[in-house]
């Protein structure tokens, strides 16, 4: 899918640097209806996202479907710098995935 | 067009879908599904989900550990939560919330490269504590926090 579904934003501040991260995406939990069928909605949420740091694993994150939609994730990275590579992939319980690389401000 | 028909040719497609989806999710390797856990995120207990998540269900209460989240959610369906660790070796923050038909909302891996700090956006399905485990240096400690729910978030 070419549509975009992830936004990542770094800045670097004293040797550390904020990660804010938004990932576009439904997270169904499988309980909910469609009220025009009445049946009920697949579950579709994101089941493991991780993070790399210039090509080294620095944060697993593990979802279940009471993450809400459009997950939102922050964290604070230590020893990074202005121009360090990010890299935030992700895989859906369909098998769906995603990456998207960033570079820190 | 007869309605039950349509309804049925609907329900076929979507479900249709899925299944590609799928299927094209197993034959393609993936590189990051390593191992998620199943069974934690299945549990329906507190208790059993903690276990299967961290390998015991015995947690310390910690003041080394902080849970901010609002003291009133008007929206239960996007909740902030943010989890502070100052423990030494924080390897993973896990959130629960006991009230939810699955307590085990998420469950961070933490390398030494990131501080003991996590802020993300859950669910709830109504008013309930919000339980923070971490485990740091091969302890588990715990703090949580109540958040009332005036509208839940988890459907129906």
């Amino acid at each position: 899918m070419a549509k975009k579904k992830m936004k990542i934003r770094a800045w670097a501040d004293k040797g550390a640097a904020t990660v804010k991260a938004i990932v576009f995406h439904p997270m169904e939990t499988g309980l909910r209806k469609d009220k025009a069928t009445g049946k009920k909605i697949p579950a579709h949420y994101i089941e493991e996202l991780s993070v790399e740091h210039n090509g080294k694993k620095v944060l697993t994150c593990l979802w279940g479907p009471a993450v809400s939609k459009n997950p939102f994730l922050s964290f604070r990275l230590k020893n990074a710098k202005k121009g360090d590579t990010l890299k935030l992939s992700w895989v859906d319980n369909t098998g769906d995935k995603d990456v998207a690389e960033a570079k820190i401000k | 067009m007869n309605q039950t028909r349509r309804t049925f040719l609907q329900a076929t497609m979507a479900a249709g879908t899925v299944a590609i989806a799928t299927s094209a999710g197993l034959l393609t390797p993936s590189t990051v599904l390593a191992a998620w856990p199943k069974k934690a995120f299945d549990a329906t207990k507190y208790a059993d989900a903690l276990k299967a998540i961290a390998g015991s269900d015995k947690a310390e209460n910690s003041k080394e550990i902080s849970v901010e989240a609002p003291d009133i959610a008007e929206n239960g369906a996007v909740v902030s939560v943010t989890v502070k660790s100052k423990a030494a070796k924080t390897e993973q923050i896990s959130i629960f919330v006991p009230e939810n038909a699955n307590p085990l909302t998420a469950s961070y891996i933490m390398s030494d490269a990131v501080d003991g700090f996590v802020t993300g956006r859950i669910k709830m399905r109504k008013t309930s504590d919000v339980i923070a485990v971490v485990k740091a240096n091969g302890k588990l400690l715990t703090a949580k926090k109540p958040v009332k729910v005036t509208l839940g978030g988890c459907g129906g």
